[in-house]
């Protein structure tokens, strides 16, 4: 047990962070250049320094670096620390084209990876819909082919960032009569065009970060199809695996801590700082102590990631979003309790921007109280989350289904 | 970066785990509990493994290894609700290994790594003074006056680590003049507590006491929090077996979502409770700057859950689990006793919190 990190390892870090500092945020010229142009830039150079897209071979644009856990979460933690835009790397880059790599044919890949990575090609993750919830497979949204095209039907709904997408990946029932998970395809889809209606979802909070999208008619060429016919449901689950890439900020619940000790320095109770009080710092301890237990867990999956040795961590990996869930609403309901009587005034739009790390406003601990409490169920509802638990750690039986 | 086990240590542990599962299989559990609740040959069986003296210099019969192999050790032992004198054995060693002088290290630390003397530690007295500035047995003159209590295997122990005002530490001998060993009904059988009294007893004090005695309060919390780990583990094996064995409306319990769902979330608190304490035990040895705030969190947090998983293990048993004639009880017990021996965690969240500056 070390937990220094190597000589290697922090020359690396040295050298990430240094490289951030030089290229972000733009200076000089480049600070006058559109933002797009700007995170371009900083694309080409962290590319092109082995930072970015590490998994992916130089020929598709990628940067083509051994495989190194260490060095990945180094990197999510200097990037995270820098500033540097938060849509790096976004749902296109981290989840779409690692699935590419895995399942496209050498045409799709050439076509679609190298404008991923460039930003060129814009991508949303259309699986949820009204109707299909945890029980995904049970979706309705239909594909048929006719004339060499997909013609598609239906409704996706929690699809982040549609509004922009120019495309979508997603699951279309193609074989009607084949069993659930059986007729489910994996297809690409343009989203700028007349049979494709993005929506808005607006959130509790007042924020909007979510889109339902309906498809009447809208349609797609026959071999943006990734994987065989009906193996849809297969490929999205190699989907799934990237998804962690995307969680921006591995530090994100440290840093939501740190700020509610901060909210109890600068709270009132009895004219003293409420940090001074008993119950407050009782609690406020009872909290680090579930959140180191969640740090620990997660550096003891990321060693055993190093090398090769996830059986050893397996109960780890699959009860930390449980726990990390419901550490966070423990985090954010001491700090609605800190805000007082300013949880009665509605957050400000821009206080209900997003799953990010809130500045000290009483709106902004407001809004993310809401947020936390919406990590129930995006990414795996947590009553599902009990059942895998209870089924593949504890061993106990599946729940009684009805026939498919 | 490497936050695992080596090999060697998961071999030591699994060598304990099956060494406990062995040696004191659930039966022989209770035929030991129902008599009392110690059997000397389980000891000297830990001893033969070098148990008695893991973190005890080399050179003095040791093994010289570490506190995280100690609080691995402890685990082990928690899970199998093992009976035995380890904690302040191992305690005890450690403070003559830190604060002992060269003769006092020498005429006791081998046969302290043996086993063929066993030790203890008595540092903590009524009142909730656990802590090394709540002390005030004196010592003066050689002569060592007041109480301790709940100090486990008291009146078995050849050698007793007592705490003495100003937070130092002593030496005093079994069968020492002025020494009254006052035995209590514990309720955790299998880490038996007696109180002792001192009058006037011979005693001497360890040279670096002063500074070792919050160390030793540390490796207190660390150990019983790796015990209790261990514990909470089981409680919920047993439920497991439990709930897959006891049928009702026609089914087993466990098919009910309420009943696997409750498990889950005792699963789902009591894992990451395995880093906790492994980063405690690390730091002892190897981070001594946060060595005490991570012993005290460690300490709170994982009793905390322990207990937590004690009452939805009963929860889950039903009435059987209320029951003399239940296993479970072991383990709620060597939990509880986890978490009220050097302070429920109320008193480390307090320290924590000053710890962390805030």
């Amino acid at each position: 047990m070390d937990l220094r990190h190597s000589p290697e390892h922090e020359a690396f870090r040295a050298e990430a962070r240094a490289f951030l500092r030089e290229a972000w945020p733009p200076r000089g010229e480049e600070a006058a250049l559109p933002e797009e142009r700007q995170h371009a830039l900083f694309r080409e150079r962290a590319v092109a320094r082995g930072y970015l897209f590490r998994e992916i071979p130089r020929r598709y644009g990628g940067s083509e670096q051994p495989s190194d856990a260490i060095r990945d979460a180094i990197l999510l933690e200097e990037f995270a620390a820098s500033g540097v835009p938060g849509s790096l790397p976004s749902v296109g880059p981290a989840m779409l084209a690692p699935t590419l790599l895995e399942w496209g044919s050498d045409s799709q890949k050439e076509r679609f990876i190298p404008p991923t990575l460039r930003h060129e090609i814009r991508w949303c993750q259309g699986y949820s819909e009204p109707g299909a919830g945890s029980d995904l497979a049970s979706l309705t949204s239909r594909a048929e082919l006719a004339g060499g095209e997909w013609v598609i039907h239906g409704h996706k709904v929690w699809t982040s960032l549609a509004g922009e997408a120019d495309w979508m990946f997603g699951l279309f029932r193609t074989e009607p009569d084949a069993p659930k998970h059986a007729g489910i395809s994996y297809l690409l889809v343009p989203m700028k065009q007349p049979g494709v209606r993005v929506a808005p979802l607006r959130q509790m909070n007042g924020g909007a970060e979510f889109y339902e999208v309906t498809f009447d008619g809208a349609r797609t060429a026959a071999d943006n199809l990734l994987g065989q016919r009906g193996e849809g449901w297969k490929v999205s689950r190699s989907t799934l695996v990237h998804e962690r890439k995307l969680i921006g900020d591995p530090n994100y619940i440290r840093r939501l801590f740190n700020g509610v000790v901060e909210l109890a320095r600068r709270s009132e109770r009895g004219g003293r700082p409420a940090l001074e009080d008993p119950g407050i710092r009782r609690r406020l301890s009872r909290l680090e102590g579930a959140l180191l237990a969640q740090e620990y867990t997660n550096l003891r999956q990321l060693s055993a990631s190093a090398k090769g040795e996830f059986m050893k961590v397996m109960t780890a990996m699959l009860v930390t979003k449980l726990h990390s869930t419901n550490l966070t609403q423990a985090i954010t309901r001491l700090a609605v309790d800190l805000i007082g009587g300013e949880a009665l005034v509605m957050p400000s739009d821009e206080e209900a921007q997003g799953y990010t790390i809130p500045k000290l406003t009483a709106g902004a601990w407001l809004s993310q109280s809401m947020f936390t409490i919406a990590t129930s169920i995006a990414g795996g509802a947590s009553n599902i989350q009990r059942n895998i638990i209870g089924e593949r750690v504890l061993g106990l039986p599946r729940d009684l289904r009805p026939p498919r | 970066m490497d936050f695992g086990l080596s090999e060697e240590q998961e071999l030591l542990q699994e060598t304990v785990r099956g060494f406990v599962r062995g040696e004191c299989p659930t039966p022989r559990l209770r035929e030991i509990y129902d008599a009392g609740g110690f059997e000397p040959a389980l000891w000297k069986g830990l001893a033969e493994l070098g148990c008695a003296g893991l973190a005890l210099p080399e050179a003095h019969g040791g093994a010289g290894l570490e506190l995280l192999e100690c609080a691995l050790v402890a685990e082990a032992l928690g899970a199998g609700a093992f009976p035995s004198p380890f904690l302040g054995h191992t305690l005890a060693g450690l403070a003559l290994g830190l604060a002992g002088s060269e003769a006092q290290q020498r005429r006791w630390l081998p046969a302290l790594a043996s086993g063929d003397a066993l030790a203890t530690i008595a540092l903590g007295e009524r009142g909730e003074r656990w802590l090394p500035e709540d002390w005030t047995a004196r010592l003066a003159g050689g002569r060592l006056s007041g109480s301790k209590a709940f100090v486990p295997f008291g009146a078995r122990a050849d050698l007793l680590v007592v705490g003495t005002a100003g937070g130092g530490l002593a030496l005093a001998e079994r069968g020492a003049s002025g020494l009254r060993c006052e035995p209590l009904d514990s309720l955790d059988r299998t880490q038996g507590v007696d109180l002792l009294h001192f009058a006037e007893t011979p005693a001497e004090a360890l040279p670096g006491g002063a500074a070792a005695a919050g160390r030793v309060v540390d490796a207190a919390l660390v150990l019983l929090a790796a015990d209790a780990f261990g514990a909470a583990g089981r409680m919920i094996e047993l439920t497991r077996d439990y709930v897959l064995a006891r049928k009702q409306f026609g089914q087993p319990l466990a098919q009910f979502q309420a009943v696997k769902h409750q498990l889950a979330n005792l699963l789902t608190d009591t894992e990451p409770c395995r880093g906790l304490v492994w980063f405690a035990a690390h730091a002892f040895d190897h981070r001594p700057e946060e060595a005490s705030k991570a012993a005290a969190i460690a300490k709170a947090h994982v009793t905390e859950v322990a207990m937590d998983v004690g009452r939805g293990a009963f929860e889950l048993h039903g009435g059987i689990g209320f029951t003399w004639e239940c296993d479970l009880q072991f383990w709620y017990k060597r939990a509880l006793f986890d978490r009220q021996l050097f302070g429920a965690p109320d008193l480390h969240h307090d320290r924590n919190a000053r710890l962390a500056g805030w």
